[in-house]
């Protein structure tokens, strides 16, 4: 440990800096957001203005020129678009949606844990036993089943992940409430007689954050997964707002015709958001876990 | 032991009523299933006759109250779109999916554990480091994509097995399977290895995790001692203490190899229960989707019950009582 690390953020970008390949996968991250964030000025073209795509350019292989000098890194789908762009919109509404879903979902799950831990008895009992039915199904079916009765669109999607996401962040809040609240500070918050919501978003919220940080970042990658698997199976999005998952089932038609660009692409910005993810998520939890604290 | 299955059918009950409830009226709110089901030219009369035979021209208070009526005579509705009954409907496509299934787990456990194993003896060798990567990113990929770039590298480039579908049948106690015919075989292949791919990442890291642990134990090393070959000790004392946790953890998993199948089988069109259920959906199928939810909220509660008996008898430490809250 070098002797500059004395704020707590310091020190984890110390040690997040000892693993090479979170590095790496923390630098594809960060350009991969930068990328779906400012998509309007990154994307060649804008794959839905339609004055800007040419059908005439339809289907065309990677690597192929279009009729106005256009070069199409990444080949077009078969009304003309540019799959490049495509995949940098389809990006920002699938990062965009789980993230949304996810900080719902973290908040949700901060105030429900927090009370269960806190209140215990029948308050705890209720929202634990809720958390054990839902957490013993597949997130995947029970979003499925939810869009199902919701029908398609952005909004309904996120509040699907909300519901299945929110289970996660209760039971790891409460698990580390239950630990954080037989601490000193907390009995030496009590002997202040501070309200009870004071000592809850005051004090002991902070101190349950870092496993929080550590079930948000795998979280993000988990909803960017299932919208993605929703939207392909049709429940998703809506065919308007694309998301990376619909262009990949888009894409399905052709495939059998060898035109694999249109969903193999969009399928590889997918994967590596995930990895990068996963990698950047595995080092913070390393760090972040105290068992493996020296 | 009786009284916690009990409470596990009440809980179970609580979650059909309400699930059913909510997807009941959701899907009443989404569209109606008559604007899918009837030939567009038709008349308003038609219209209204069609409506009338499938009950959708009553209030949706006096078509939840025939449902639920129904359920206590084991009569979830009949199908819009098949004009058959719902469960029966269900139950005549789960055999696809159970084989599918079925395959995909013993795929992951037949490849799975000998690579995790692999990797667990020898954990610095470069085989193992590759195996292990491999496994981080059969964790990332996404299923349905990879379904999609199974196709176009086995259909499509090479030529060599089906793109989709369930190919030949033969029928062994009335129920069709595929895996007794040369065709169905390899029309099982591809959505069986894609459903496995998943469970053959976690299998790995089960069984390289339980390598590294039981290798250093004193039963090995004894083992090793008596002068037993290496495949021996390998083979029967390090394989038979791994497997514990990898079959109760694959337990677990079968509900959710069930849930994943739904990608798996629209990826490849296999008719099971998965792509019923897609489909009914798609068409506002009310009676079907209802049927699929209650069937498989009961099916995942018996497989997380079965489960619990399993740890308790193979780990008597762990008492069925202490779980309850």
């Amino acid at each position: 440990m070098s002797a500059a690390a004395d704020t707590p953020l310091r020190r984890l970008a110390g040690d997040f800096v000892k693993s090479p390949s979170a590095v790496v996968a923390a630098i594809g991250l960060v350009l991969i957001v930068l990328a779906a964030v400012f998509a309007g000025a990154v994307a060649p073209q804008n794959p839905y203005d339609l004055a800007q795509i040419d059908i005439f350019d339809g289907s065309l292989p990677p690597g192929s020129t279009g009729f106005d000098g256009f070069h199409y890194l990444l080949g077009t789908d078969e009304q003309g678009r540019d799959m490049l762009s495509a995949i940098i919109y389809g990006l920002r509404i699938s990062l965009s949606v789980s993230f949304i879903s996810v900080s719902v979902a973290v908040l949700i799950g901060l105030v429900m844990g927090m009370l269960a831990a806190w209140r215990g008895g029948w308050v705890d009992s209720l929202i634990m036993r809720i958390v054990d039915i839902q957490l013993s199904f597949p997130a995947l079916l029970v979003a499925l089943l939810l869009l199902a009765a919701l029908g398609k669109g952005v909004d309904k999607v996120i509040l699907a992940l909300i519901i299945v996401l929110w289970a996660y962040f209760a039971r790891t809040v409460r698990g580390a409430a239950l630990v954080e609240i037989r601490k000193d500070y907390i009995t030496a918050a009590r002997s202040q007689a501070l309200p009870g919501w004071r000592i809850l978003f005051g004090h002991l919220l902070p101190n349950v954050m870092p496993p929080v940080i550590v079930i948000a970042t795998v979280q993000i990658a988990n909803a960017i997964s299932i919208e993605a698997a929703l939207s392909f199976l049709g429940v998703g999005v809506p065919i308007t707002e694309p998301s990376l998952g619909l262009l990949i089932a888009n894409g399905f038609d052709y495939l059998l015709s060898g035109r694999y660009w249109i969903s193999f692409y969009p399928g590889i910005a997918l994967l590596l958001t995930l990895v990068c993810i996963n990698v950047v998520g595995d080092q913070i939890r390393d760090i972040l876990n105290p068992r493996m604290q020296r | 032991m009786l009284a916690y299955l009990i409470r596990r059918l009440g809980q179970a009950a609580l979650v059909m009523a309400v699930m059913a409830t909510i997807v009941f009226f959701g899907l009443y709110t989404v569209g109606n299933p008559i604007d899918l089901l009837i030939n567009p030219e038709d008349d308003l009369a038609a219209q209204e006759a069609a409506m009338r035979r499938l009950g959708l021209d009553q209030p949706i208070w006096v078509q939840f109250g025939h449902f639920v009526g129904g359920i206590f005579e084991g009569d979830l509705g009949t199908s819009f779109v098949h004009n058959r009954p719902a469960l029966e409907l269900i139950l005549s496509r789960l055999p696809a999916t159970l084989e599918l299934v079925f395959f995909a787990m013993l795929l992951a456990v037949l490849i799975g554990v000998p690579l995790g194993m692999i990797a667990g003896l020898r954990p610095d060798a470069p085989s193992s480091k590759a195996i292990m990567a491999a496994s981080i990113l059969g964790f990332s990929i996404p299923n349905f994509w990879q379904g999609l770039m199974l196709i176009m590298l086995f259909a499509v480039y090479w030529g060599i097995l089906p793109a989709g579908g369930r190919g030949d049948t033969v029928d062994v106690l009335g129920i069709p399977v595929s895996f007794l015919t040369w065709d169905g075989l390899k029309h099982l292949f591809l959505p069986a290895l894609n459903l496995a791919i998943f469970k053959m990442s976690l299998v790995i890291r089960l069984a390289r995790a339980g390598t590294a642990e039981v290798a250093l134990q004193d039963y090995v090393k004894y083992a090793r001692a008596r002068g037993l070959s290496p495949s021996r000790v390998i083979g029967v004392h390090v394989l038979k203490n791994i497997l514990i946790p990898v079959v109760t953890v694959l337990g677990l998993e079968t509900g959710n190899a069930i849930a994943f199948a739904v990608v798996t089988e629209t990826v490849f069109a296999w008719p099971g229960i998965g792509k019923l259920l897609i489909d009914s959906i798609n068409l506002l199928d009310r009676p079907v989707v209802v049927a699929y939810l209650m069937l498989t909220v009961f099916m995942f509660v018996m497989i997380n019950f079965l489960v619990d008996i399993g740890y308790s008898l193979l780990d008597p430490r762990v008492r069925i009582q202490a779980r309850g809250r």
